[in-house]
């Protein structure tokens, strides 16, 4: 009985949360019109949350291309096709790995510390002044946050892939010997924009809006304690990560599906 | 008891309470234009709640609460951020913005609400800066200040607007004597160079009494005394005694209520 009634709690409690974060997201989004006219807000979070974000992503991306131009021609080398690596490389990084490892690096880097400076701000009182100072803080600080990270991760996903790409390059024909011509010939050849990179920018979009709104609302609606804001950050990082993966298969079987 | 007609707050049998838990019941408090007057009470009392009601942050369950004619519950967003425009309120940490320094802290009420020049706003920031004496200070960054001049920092800011009442959330706890005494003079020398009303919300006795015209004494939820320091330092009342002269022990209890002491030690649960 006990366990029933924890489960039911906990349902309740889920359900609650998602309807408290749909309100918060309806509220922040229709207070970000006005922004258009003061951008300066936003841009100062595309460069806290995009430009300080893009030294991790171009660093990992560089890593994951180079892993996957290994593994591909190892692999590919068993069919004497090592020369389609180029493509194997692009794809992989255009349609899965660009949007979905720059979200989960972007949740860890950018979205952890949306949470944890929204949540130390309500904890220091800085919310509760601006609110005394006739300022709305959804407004003035929640807005912008969203608005730039909405902006940003589609930008470091295909940032993603493009290091990604010069990352295999390197490893395919600097270090393996495949020839330079046939590397980009086969990848220009069997990319297609509209099947391919369209449904990356999709994914990344998507993916942008959520981890900031789930990092943003985290933040506002966190208990005002170093504890409270400690557990924010920790759901931010796991709400972040499971909806991205979800949303990857979601989206995924939708555009494959319609394509 | 100040004159009704004069009054910038009134609050009228107030009745306010988080959830099942009562908090104020049947307050009344009458605070009257250009004074200083302060609220006072144990820790716990419910001060800073009747802070919360004032400002609008939280409604009562009954009663009124009326600032400068309007009746705060009942306000829209928008009236409530119009009255708040002319309400200067000092938190207790101070709540500077900690990625701004202190001049761009002093400016920022200006920057969202005015469309005033930057050299207009340099010169009122400054201004206001002077009276706290932080001028100097205006390069540094929140974490640099001591917690007085925090606290000095976003009182200029709560002035910037040049409001009409300022509220002030235990401006002196954490304070040591030369910033309580720094604190005490500005909080009076700013009422009454710049014509405000001020209210204070504090348990400090001495600092209070020196800079109030009145004191309102909560105790258990509700006004156990009112007067000027000089009156409420004469009461006969109990727990006004127990407070003003900081007796350990009298209507509220040195201990939490419990069951019998010998019981307890010789029981075994814990």
């Amino acid at each position: 009985m006990q366990a029933v009634r924890q489960l039911g709690a906990g349902v309740l409690n889920m359900l609650q949360g998602l309807g408290r974060s749909s309100l918060f997201l309806f509220n922040t989004l229709a207070r970000t019109p006005p922004l258009l006219l003061r951008f300066k807000l936003v841009n100062q979070q595309i460069y806290s949350i995009g430009v300080l974000t893009f030294f991790i992503i171009a660093l990992a991306s560089f890593f994951v291309g180079m892993v996957l131009a290994l593994q591909g021609i190892n692999t590919l080398q068993r069919f004497g096709a090592e020369e389609s690596v180029g493509l194997l490389v692009a794809l992989s990084l255009v349609r899965e790995l660009g949007p979905v490892v720059t979200a989960l690096l972007f949740a860890g880097r950018a979205g952890t510390a949306l949470t944890a400076e929204i949540g130390l701000m309500k904890s220091t009182e800085q919310l509760t002044a601006i609110e005394m100072m006739a300022i709305d803080p959804v407004a003035r600080i929640v807005a912008p946050r969203l608005l730039g990270g909405f902006i940003s991760m589609p930008i470091l996903a295909m940032a993603f892939s493009v290091i990604g790409v010069a990352g295999g390059y390197l490893v395919a024909v600097g270090l393996m010997g495949v020839d330079a011509g046939a590397f980009w010939s086969q990848m220009q050849a069997g990319t297609e924009f509209g099947t391919d990179i369209l449904s990356g920018i999709i994914k990344s979009i998507v993916f942008g809006f959520v981890v900031t709104w789930i990092a943003v609302f985290q933040g506002y609606d966190c208990v005002p304690t170093p504890e409270g804001v400690s557990r924010a950050t920790n759901r931010t990082v796991v709400y972040s990560s499971l909806a991205v993966l979800m949303l990857d298969f979601i989206i995924t079987a939708l555009t494959l599906n319609s394509l | 008891m100040p004159q009704t007609d004069d009054n910038l707050i009134d609050v009228r049998d107030l009745q306010f309470g988080y959830g099942e838990r009562p908090i104020l019941s049947s307050v009344n408090v009458q605070i009257k234009r250009g004074n200083v007057v302060s609220i006072m009470g144990p820790s716990g009392c419910g001060k800073t709640t009747l802070m919360r009601l004032i400002s609008g942050q939280v409604r009562p369950q009954q009663g009124s609460v009326t600032v400068d004619g309007l009746s705060v519950p009942e306000l829209s967003g928008g009236e409530l951020l119009n009255l708040r425009k002319r309400m200067g309120v000092l938190l207790q940490s101070g709540a500077l913005l900690t990625d701004l320094n202190v001049y761009e802290n002093v400016a920022f009420p200006l920057r969202e609400h005015t469309r005033l020049s930057e050299e207009l706003i340099r010169k009122i920031v400054l201004l206001k800066l002077q009276a706290v004496g932080l001028r100097g200070a205006r390069h540094l960054m929140p974490s640099d200040l001591s917690g007085g001049m925090a606290r000095r920092v976003a009182l200029a800011r709560a002035v910037v607007l040049d409001p009409v009442l300022v509220l002030y959330d235990e401006p002196f706890s954490g304070l040591d004597p030369i910033g309580k005494g720094i604190a005490a003079k500005l909080i009076r020398e700013m009422n009454d160079a710049l014509g405000l009303t001020s209210v204070l919300i504090s348990h400090d006795v001495a600092e209070t009494c020196e800079i109030s015209d009145y004191i309102y004494l909560l105790g258990d939820g509700t006004v156990m005394g009112h007067g000027t320091p000089e009156e409420l330092m004469a009461s006969q009342e109990p727990l006004v005694q127990q407070f003003m002269n900081a007796l350990p022990d009298g209507p509220v209890p040195f201990h939490y209520p419990a069951r019998p002491y010998i019981e307890d030690l010789l029981g075994v649960a814990v």
